[in-house]
């Protein structure tokens, strides 16, 4: 069974890494390119920012540290081109085996009958992950102005946790109060809400920005349907092999 | 859990107890690599993974 779960990881992970790094280079990396040019124009306004930043959370020497590395000059960082190209590659490859792994994990108890149903999984995935974080806290270019980054991986981590769990009751729960449970859960990261900046602001225009929270929802919709979809097929595979 | 009569799957092959086993850490091995590409707040990952990681909308700079 090990061996199944690492196969269908394996497997369903590089074909949605790769999926995701074609549409990424299509459509993403442009506007992140893009943004990265009015962030490059205006190191006096992003410096501000920071220092804006800094006195408003009081985390003076995290965010100095992490401006140098915004410019790209304390530690190593992809060159523009294949490097950079090959490095968010990988790093997508990662990402999708981490997710694939867990998929994988989860058919141990429900294995999808029919790969189509992995569509649902996938798309369960695409609302835990992407939709439901993104809901608070909107996918931004670099060069966007937000709060304090431990906070709001707190609360990232904190959506999905209860968006994965408020989804498992509602599609598996056999009692009326589990998935009204469910419901509460799927609500409460929102009625929490996300830690927001005291000052929102963009180097990037609106129109950029707006086209990247697009973007980023297709694009990561699709990787999650492939990585889905893979992962059933894969799966069911692996029991007939 | 149910371990329901209608899965043909051969998973049913295994005790509950082990299949849970089995997907807590699948779950908690797939969570450790995304934080390590998504989340770690070391510099050179997050400079190899940045685009990744605004791509995938995950809390960034």
């Amino acid at each position: 069974m090990i061996k199944r779960i690492a196969q269908t990881a394996g497997f369903a992970g590089l074909l949605a890494a790769i999926v995701l790094t074609l549409l990424q280079s299509l459509w993403v990396t442009p506007l992140i390119l893009q943004a990265e040019t009015y962030e490059n124009a205006a190191p006096a306004a992003e410096a501000a920012g920071h220092e804006h930043a800094a006195a408003v959370h009081d985390h003076a020497a995290h965010d100095h540290s992490h401006a140098a590395s915004h410019d790209h000059g304390a530690a190593w960082a992809p060159e523009d081109g294949w490097q950079r190209l090959l490095s968010t590659g990988l790093s997508n490859l990662v990402v999708a085996v981490g997710f694939a792994l867990m998929l994988a994990g989860l058919f141990t108890l429900r294995a999808p009958g029919r790969t189509w149903q992995g569509l649902l999984w996938g798309l369960g995935g695409f609302a835990t992950f992407s939709l439901a974080p993104s809901a608070g806290l909107p996918p931004e270019l670099p060069g966007t102005e937000a709060a304090d980054l431990l906070l709001r991986q707190y609360w990232w981590l904190g959506t999905a946790a209860a968006t994965a769990a408020g989804l498992g009751l509602l599609a598996f729960g056999r009692h009326q109060a589990l998935r009204i449970g469910g419901v509460l859960l799927l609500a409460l990261p929102h009625l929490i809400g996300a830690p927001q900046p005291e000052v929102h602001a963009s180097l990037a225009p609106a129109a950029l920005a707006q086209e990247f929270v697009l973007a980023s929802l297709l694009t990561n919709a699709l990787f999650w349907s492939a990585l889905g979809l893979a992962a059933a097929w894969f799966f069911g595979r692996a029991r007939s092999a | 859990m149910s371990s329901s009569a209608l899965s043909s799957s051969a998973s049913v092959s295994l005790p509950l107890s082990q299949r849970l086993l089995l997907a807590v850490g699948s779950c908690l091995l797939g969570a450790a690599l995304i934080f390590v590409a998504g989340f770690s707040h070391l510099e050179v990952v997050h400079n190899a993974a940045h685009d990744t990681r605004h791509s995938a909308a995950f809390p960034c700079h």
